[in-house]
């Protein structure tokens, strides 16, 4: 067995020496404050080996901001290393690890937790349900997600990590050309991931498809859960096909296979096109959870119904089909021909229709509606125009033949921010701040949500704006440096200006959530906004764990408003309180997470026999599953009655 | 969840409620293999005459053997078939007799699949030698290990049916695994057309 010890750890950086030591410190310091504060049991049983969904979302969502963190440094990093021409802060192995890592952690470590963990907080309450289908597994899905992220952010220090760029194209990925085990991780990392993200897309669907309140007919689902629904399905169909186009990379680098080899008859191109297979679709995976949210924050503060539900339902519909039928204009220059690229320049631009449908549907929203300006609609109305500059220099680059001008120069990379950031970020910021009084009782604070938006906004515009014009004079994406004589240096500092404003903004966030936990008011009151629409606000603030002490009946899309509008049907008569069947914790995604993270660091250091002892751990823990038989429990109606009576007061309350 | 819940009016399978959404749960993921399977097919179907330097598909395939390995497979997947009729009946005892069989045939099955591997090796067609090897054995690899974990799996539910008999829960298992062994039943035809037959036209 060839083991690299000398390859463990990196030394000899002293930006990673600093982190190293940072790392070690940090651990240290949440070791000794839950054993001095005695939080361990607490943290075990109510958080770690919880299946309650909106404690699951809420693990999903710490891991999403840390992560965010993480990859917001990467950024920052970047932004230094370019700021002035010539710069030696990076060498250029360094660059190309910090943006390949920058891009991975942001699409797969920070915007797809935070969406699932605002759809685990969210999707179940919407519909009226008491959980997910699964509990157990959706649990599984988190720790398998955060193994993933952890065995990928270990590479920092341990072993070196990827450089390959997020898309990770061969034959710069294979052993050939990048020899180190960097890459490895990036195949294992995201396989594991992988595995967690697929688990969680079919809990969804069988959700929502089974678990509806009674009289939620599909058309009178709320707007996120239908994203989360579409999401879903496409989160089943395009990531087996990341999952295959990960074996093959692992088994070529691991294993010595031809698939995307130079060598032998491999075809490296094959790689991009699973890739991208996989790549587009993602976006959208990303994308239409973001549009749900928008849609329910748009409502509840025009306080009118969402314009056009049925279209806006049809385009997401339309949207997922094409996502999957636009793969090949990642790589026009790839040659394969006018006729092929003219079909995949056409259903890049039909994207633009569905699109358009919903920005215009959010715009007749608006109208005529009583707008109010919180923190959750200031971040919507931002999304709008935004995006609208990411939408339209997205059909720039979906003409193939002008393609071959942007092609990876940074006027590609301010395209992606524009849509990714608005699309993703915002939609992230404006759901913390719309759902955060739901989960825990408490707002933000709007006034530091203010700085947070101004700030973040701000520096988005200022970091990418230039970076469409530095793209059209030439400057290529992931380009450690560049020559003063280019003429590059103005916009580049002035990007890099911007970045500090985005990291301030990212701070005011921070700081926003440490000041509102310890001051901002507390309320019970169900809905906090006062306007709030769908089914989630018709239960306690924060909410209880069995969620609903009676499902309600829904007769329209707006299910809440309706029970405000017609009072009686919200008053809880305590004759129709049963005893609620809840599933128990279990700590076995926990010891899963774990084994997967195990065998998956063997794999990454290519000690093949480890890896395959470890494997049997994995085995291990689905056998203990098979065996189980754990039924439950059931909440007793006395605890459901006070709990109720609690936050309902008198008003709500119809005692017979 | 609401694993209490029960309705005796449909087949013991579906009577839990738990049992029920496990069993649309697995369809979903059958659709999510279906996709795994397609792109390892389409690999295969890019890579397959890239041969380099070494056999191509005609010089290496044994179709007698293949044959045999389809038969057991197919079979096994009519015994298969026939565990969940002994389900249906309440037959414990033929029930897991059946399922026996069937873990016999896909051993047989799994015992036939590697030393066709091992003919290969021989053949100078390991993993190594070629976009063609490396795609075949990655494709019949991932069926063969399929197999595997299925048999594995059977016998851990044997196990509970010794245990518990017949029951909402077990019976719902017993489904699931069901639709499991078919669907890789299913990928061997695609596999025995495309990989085999289509290897020799």
């Amino acid at each position: 067995m060839d083991i690299k010890w000398d390859k463990i750890l990196i030394t000899g950086d002293p930006l990673i020496l600093g982190s190293q030591i940072a790392i070690v410190l940090t651990m240290v310091g949440i070791v000794v404050g839950l054993t001095y504060f005695k939080k361990w049991k607490y943290l075990w049983s109510e958080w770690l080996t919880s299946v309650d969904h909106k404690r699951i979302g809420i693990m999903y969502i710490i891991m999403g901001v840390l992560m965010f963190f993480r990859g917001g440094v990467d950024g920052l990093m970047m932004k230094a290393q370019t700021a002035v021409p010539e710069n030696t802060f990076l060498d250029a192995q360094h660059y190309n690890e910090v943006f390949t890592t920058h891009g991975v952690i942001m699409i797969l470590f920070m915007a797809m937790p935070m969406l699932i963990g605002i759809i685990n907080i969210a999707m179940p309450l919407q519909i009226g349900a008491r959980d997910v289908a699964f509990p157990q597994l959706n649990l599984l899905s988190f720790w398998l997600t955060f193994a993933g992220a952890m065995l990928f952010n270990l590479s920092f220090v341990v072993g070196g990590s990827p450089d390959a760029g997020w898309t990770s194209y061969f034959p710069l990925a294979g052993k050939e050309f990048t020899p180190g085990i960097g890459n490895n991780f990036y195949m294992v990392a995201l396989q594991i991931a992988g595995i967690g993200t697929l688990m969680s897309g079919i809990n969804f669907i069988v959700t929502i498809m089974k678990m509806r309140a009674p009289g939620m007919k599909l058309m009178r689902m709320p707007m996120f859960s239908w994203t989360t629904l579409i999401t879903s399905l496409i989160i089943v169909i395009a990531f087996p096909i990341f999952t295959v186009a990960l074996l093959l990379g692992t088994m070529d680098r691991i294993f010595g296979t031809h698939f995307f080899t130079v060598a032998d008859g491999g075809l490296d191109m094959l790689w991009a096109n699973l890739f991208w297979l996989w790549g587009h679709p993602e976006v959208y995976i990303v994308i239409l959870p973001a549009f749900g949210i928008y849609s329910e924050v748009v409502a509840t503060f025009s306080k009118k119904r969402l314009y056009g539900y049925t279209s806006m339902v049809m385009a997401i519909v339309v949207i997922s089909a094409l996502s999957m039928l636009v793969w090949v204009h990642h790589f026009y220059t790839m040659g394969v021909g006018p006729a092929v690229n003219s079909v995949f320049s056409i259903t890049t631009m039909a994207i633009a229709v569905p699109t358009g449908i919903k920005m215009f549907n959010w715009l007749f929203t608006m109208r005529k509606g009583r707008i109010e300006f919180t923190a959750p609609m200031m971040w919507t109305l931002a999304f709008i125009p935004t995006f609208l500059i990411g939408g339209v220099t997205g059909v720039m680059l979906g003409m193939a033949a002008a393609d071959f001008q942007y092609h990876n120069t940074l006027f590609l990379v301010a395209h992606f921010h524009y849509t990714l950031i608005p699309g993703v970020v915002y939609a992230v910021f404006a759901a913390l701040y719309y759902w955060w009084p739901k989960v825990f009782g408490f707002k933000l604070n709007e006034r530091i949500g203010k700085w947070h938006f101004w700030l973040f906004n701000i520096g988005f515009n200022l970091t990418f704006f230039p970076m469409f014009f530095l793209g059209l004079q030439g400057a290529a994406r992931r380009m450690y440096t560049y020559s003063e004589e280019s003429g590059l240096w103005p916009l580049y500092a002035l990007s890099a200006v911007g970045a500090i404003f985005l990291a301030a903004g990212f701070a005011a966030l921070c700081y926003n959530i440490y000041w509102s936990i310890r001051y901002e008011k507390r309320t019970t009151e169900n809905d906090p906004w006062g306007t709030a629409r769908t089914l989630e606000w018709a239960t306690a603030t924060p909410v209880p764990h069995y969620n609903f002490a009676v499902v309600p009946e829904v007769t329209d899309v707006d299910a809440y408003w309706e029970m405000k509008k017609n009072k009686d049907n919200f008053a809880l008569d305590p004759n129709k309180i049963k005893p609620i069947h809840m599933p128990s914790n279990s700590g076995l995604p926990v010891y899963m997470g774990a084994a997967f993270l195990i065998a998956g660091f063997f794999l990454v250091f290519e000690w093949i026999p480890l890896a395959a002892i470890s494997a049997f751990l994995i085995f291990a823990g689905m056998i203990k599953r098979s065996f189980e038989y754990d039924d439950g429990y059931y909440v007793p109606v006395e605890e459901i009655i006070e709990k109720e009576r609690t936050w309902r007061g008198d008003s709500k309350w119809k005692a017979k | 969840m609401e694993s209490k819940m029960i309705n005796h009016s449909v087949p013991t399978e579906y009577q839990s409620e738990q049992g029920k959404l496990n069993i649309l749960g697995f369809w979903i993921f059958i659709a999510a293999e279906i996709i795994l399977f397609a792109t390892l097919f389409a690999v295969y179907g890019v890579l397959h005459k890239r041969t380099s330097d070494g056999p191509t598909g005609e010089e290496i395939f044994v179709i007698k053997d293949v044959v045999i390995q389809t038969m057991l497979l197919l079979t096994s997947s009519f015994t298969a078939g026939l565990v969940i009729h002994e389900m249906r009946r309440g037959n414990v005892r033929g029930l897991i007799t059946w399922l026996i069989i069937t873990l016999a045939l896909g051993g047989g099955f799994l015992y036939m699949e590697i030393n066709e591997f091992i003919h290969y090796v021989h053949a100078g067609a390991g993993i190594q030698t070629s976009a063609f090897t490396s795609s075949l054995l990655t494709l019949l690899g991932t069926h063969g290990a399929h197999v595997t974990l299925g048999i594995f799996w059977a016998i851990m539910v044997i196990i509970q049916l010794l245990q518990r008999g017949i029951t909402p829960i077990t019976a719902s298992k017993v489904h699931i695994w069901g639709i499991y062994w078919h669907f890789l039943d299913v990928v061997w035809i695609f596999i025995f057309t495309f990989v085999y037959v289509g290897g020799l036209i």
